[in-house]
């Protein structure tokens, strides 16, 4: 038993982590849903189900049977007025995958918690009532979900024991949305339907008896087998230094979490903005040295120069395409705050570990996102969308959201009252002014200068730079 | 072949670490709270490896209620001393010296006086602009809803109407002069992930946890250990000894123990796997009314 118990956790220990968006309303059986995955793979312990069945009897929707959304609806208000007003996290686990689900609601004047709920998401699954089929709802969560550059899609078609488990019903449902989809030229889902229905757990865990006509796999079924590795852009190394560790005299090492990428031992990199280069003399961890690390690893990485590098500044791999840097961005950009834009203010722009001044320069347009049409506009109010410029007070490094969702995304701060006002997604930027500037490199040993003259040398570069407008990368 | 899956425990690793490192770099004065309890355990080894092979940068603080179980007091110190930490311990004197405990003031008071209100006294008296803390979001339904980083007026409130999006990886980390932030790196963990991560680290936590023979006495349905003997002699004389653990630790009579055998963190995780009651269950301070946590948190407890 002592050896079946340490075989079950080393295997245990090894399961990969889903993170998970739910979108739909109230009505839609959102909350049921996820209370039935809870049920059904037995996350749920009996204190929590009794105070359920207590609570479902004094203040549930759901007659005799048990409320299932009372589990996900926390907070006092949501449960006075029936609705979920933010986002709450729920949490599950099989023997495949650990599973968070982000449990957002689906008004539109909560546009904000959805996105706030999505923005981590491997995976979204949209809710639709088989009696009322695809609504402008669904076309809107559709809409956010691809904004938040979401790949993979369930489309539950539930409460499908309230239309006699209809095969003919599901089929034109979901012929309807991939339809509304081949018009959307910016939606490109990875799409999987599934007729369910949560009240009665059709084809939630248990493969539903009801509905012999439907082969593929039941949700949970998909939820553990997705494929979710390629989420991460394992192609372009992006390090945004966090912290510099100088614990002694011999030691100076950039901590952070890698982006994106893969980083060796010996690659030669660059610091952006500055152009230098050097290559990595280490991967620093508690656990020891590694010979190569991935994202979404926190590490620490020392390099083999010298090199000025503090926090907001990035590493690149040398030999890969560069970010593009610059000071004017267009993005993609939500409004959170109560208090309207007020395009002549200025911001803080966070955007990995960098902060920045910034002006909303333009505001393109807003979307309608009912209809995904464009509309001119010169103020953005709480939960809209619009294509706006941007201006940063110093050069930024990013890539366009839709290739890095790390190095694509940014947050803007009120300098006065210190809110998330907004969010972002950068989609390119549009900076002819700023190219990097030219990089000079100088080794001091092929020019046969002593190393006891390297600080000279380095005030000398120092001084260069700063009067030539260039980067030098001076070595040994 | 180079394999490029984090597990799930590292990728919660990776995040914890980021969120460690992220205070560090954007606030002038942070503490990490620390409880002696395993989530704790978890979030200190989580700050050693954060700063690996430099050393924490903030101090660790303990509010001390008086009535933690001295078992809990021996391993603080005993690990303090050896991992070389910056330790504060801090307790409300006031209230302390004027006899303040559950047995004759109730869980409610003393709570809030030996717990909360000697949180924000020292939280003030150091003028720390933010403070880790061990909660994780499958505790309780108001811990659901809070953000990683979670802010805090200048009278330590906690709006959970008003709270800022936390979108990403992007945390927004500026405050006005008073104000503060409270940060849950273990946030997105599980009890499960707690107990995996603690084995697979061999991370030390206190003797408490696991299964023994202890002095324990029934009170209102909870087994509550007879640590001293300021438990009122009547309840003492009922004590009887049976084999118990505790599934968190905290005030000792305010935590119930549950009967096991699980005397090893296998025994611990294979005992959670069938177990069927959650762990705050053994916390009597959350049945003190409905929404008692979300109050609380509102009032400035952790």
């Amino acid at each position: 038993m002592k050896q079946t118990i340490e075989e079950f956790l080393a295997q245990d220990e090894q399961k990969e982590l889903l993170r998970l968006l739910t979108a739909g309303s109230v009505d839609d059986g959102k909350s049921t849903l996820i209370g039935r995955l809870l049920y059904d793979s037995k996350r749920l312990y009996d204190d929590q189900l009794q105070a359920l069945k207590r609570d479902s009897r004094r203040t549930g929707n759901a007659g005799e049977n048990i409320d299932y959304a009372l589990l996900c609806d926390g907070l006092k208000a949501e449960r006075e007025q029936g609705i979920t007003i933010d986002v709450a996290y729920r949490y599950f686990a099989t023997s495949r995958r650990k599973f968070i689900i982000a449990d957002t609601p689906g008004h539109e004047q909560y546009t904000r918690n959805m996105i706030t709920g999505g923005s981590t998401a491997n995976l979204a699954i949209i809710l639709v009532d088989a009696r009322q089929g695809v609504l402008q709802q669904t076309r809107r969560h559709s809409y956010l979900i691809s904004l938040l550059g979401i790949k993979h899609i369930v489309l539950a078609v539930n409460k499908m024991d309230s239309v006699a488990y209809s095969q003919e019903l599901f089929e034109s449902i979901v012929n309807d949305y991939k339809s509304w989809l081949t018009t959307q030229a910016t939606i490109h889902f990875d799409l999987q339907p599934i007729p369910i229905s949560a009240l009665c757990g059709d084809n939630v865990v248990e493969r539903s008896q009801n509905m012999a006509w439907y082969t593929g796999p039941t949700l949970l079924q998909h939820l553990e087998s997705v494929a979710i590795d390629s989420d991460y852009d394992l192609n372009r190394f992006r390090f945004a230094v966090q912290y510099v560790l100088r614990p002694n005299q011999d030691f100076r090492g950039f901590a952070g979490k890698i982006s994106s990428g893969v980083i060796h031992v010996g690659d030669t990199i660059t610091a952006l903005p500055s152009g230098k280069q050097s290559t990595i003399k280490s991967i620093v961890t508690y656990d020891g040295e590694l010979n190569y690390a991935f994202a979404p690893q926190s590490v620490t990485l020392t390099l083999n120069d010298q090199i000025d590098l503090s926090r907001g500044e990035m590493l690149v791999l040398s030999n890969q395409p560069r970010p593009q840097m610059g000071h004017n961005l267009t993005a993609m950009m939500v409004w959170m705050d109560e208090q309207p834009l007020d395009s002549s203010k200025n911001f803080y722009l966070k955007h990995t570990t960098h902060t920045v001044r910034a002006k909303i320069s333009n505001i393109e347009y807003r979307v309608d996102i009912n209809t995904a049409q464009h509309v001119a506009t010169n103020s953005l109010s709480l939960n809209e969308i619009a294509k706006v410029c941007i201006t940063t007070a110093e050069p930024i490094f990013c890539d366009p959201y839709k290739e890095n969702r790390q190095t694509g995304a940014f947050i803007i701060i009120d300098p006065v009252t210190n809110y998330t006002s907004a969010v972002g997604m950068v989609l390119e930027l549009n900076d002819d002014s700023c190219q990097t500037k030219e990089v000079v490199s100088i080794s001091l040993s092929k020019l046969g200068i002593g190393i006891e003259h390297r600080e000279a040398i380095a005030l000398l570069c120092k001084e260069l730079e700063q009067r030539c407008g260039i980067t030098i990368n001076c070595t040994e | 072949m180079e394999n490029y899956s984090l597990s799930h425990l590292r990728a919660l690793e990776a995040e914890a670490i980021h969120i460690i490192r992220e205070v560090a770099a954007e606030f002038s004065n942070p503490v990490m709270l620390y409880s002696i309890g395993k989530d704790s355990s978890v979030m200190v080894r989580l700050a050693e490896k954060a700063f690996y092979p430099g050393k924490v940068p903030f101090p660790l603080l303990h509010i001390d209620s008086k009535w933690k179980f001295r078992e809990m007091i021996e391993f603080r110190d005993t690990y303090a001393r050896e991992h070389g930490w910056n330790l504060i311990v801090e307790y409300n004197r006031e209230a302390y010296e004027a006899g303040v405990g559950p047995f004759t003031h109730g869980s409610k008071v003393h709570t809030d006086l030996m717990k909360t209100q000697a949180l924000l006294a020292a939280l003030k008296k150091y003028g720390f602009d933010a403070a880790f803390g061990g909660a994780r979001r499958d505790e309780e339904k108001s811990r659901a809803k809070e953000r990683i980083f979670s802010f805090r007026n200048a009278f330590q409130q906690w709006d959970p109407k008003n709270q800022r999006p936390e979108l990403w990886d992007i945390y927004n980390t500026r405050i006005g002069a008073g104000e503060s932030i409270r940060v849950f790196p273990l946030s997105n963990w599980t009890e499960t992930d707690i107990w995996q991560y603690i084995r697979l680290e061999k991370i030390p936590i206190v003797p408490l946890y696991y299964a023994a023979e202890r002095p324990v006495v029934e009170i209102d349905g909870n087994l509550i250990m007879v640590d001293d003997d300021r438990m009122p002699l009547e309840l003492r004389n009922k004590a009887q000894l049976r084999r118990v653990r505790f599934r968190t630790l905290g005030c000792y009579p305010l935590t119930g123990a549950i009967e096991s055998d699980a005397d090893t963190i296998e025994k611990i995780v294979e005992e959670m796997m069938v177990t069927t009651r959650s762990e705050r269950t053994t916390r009597v301070i959350d049945f003190d009314q409905e929404g008692s946590m979300e109050q609380k948190k509102r009032e400035g407890y952790f």
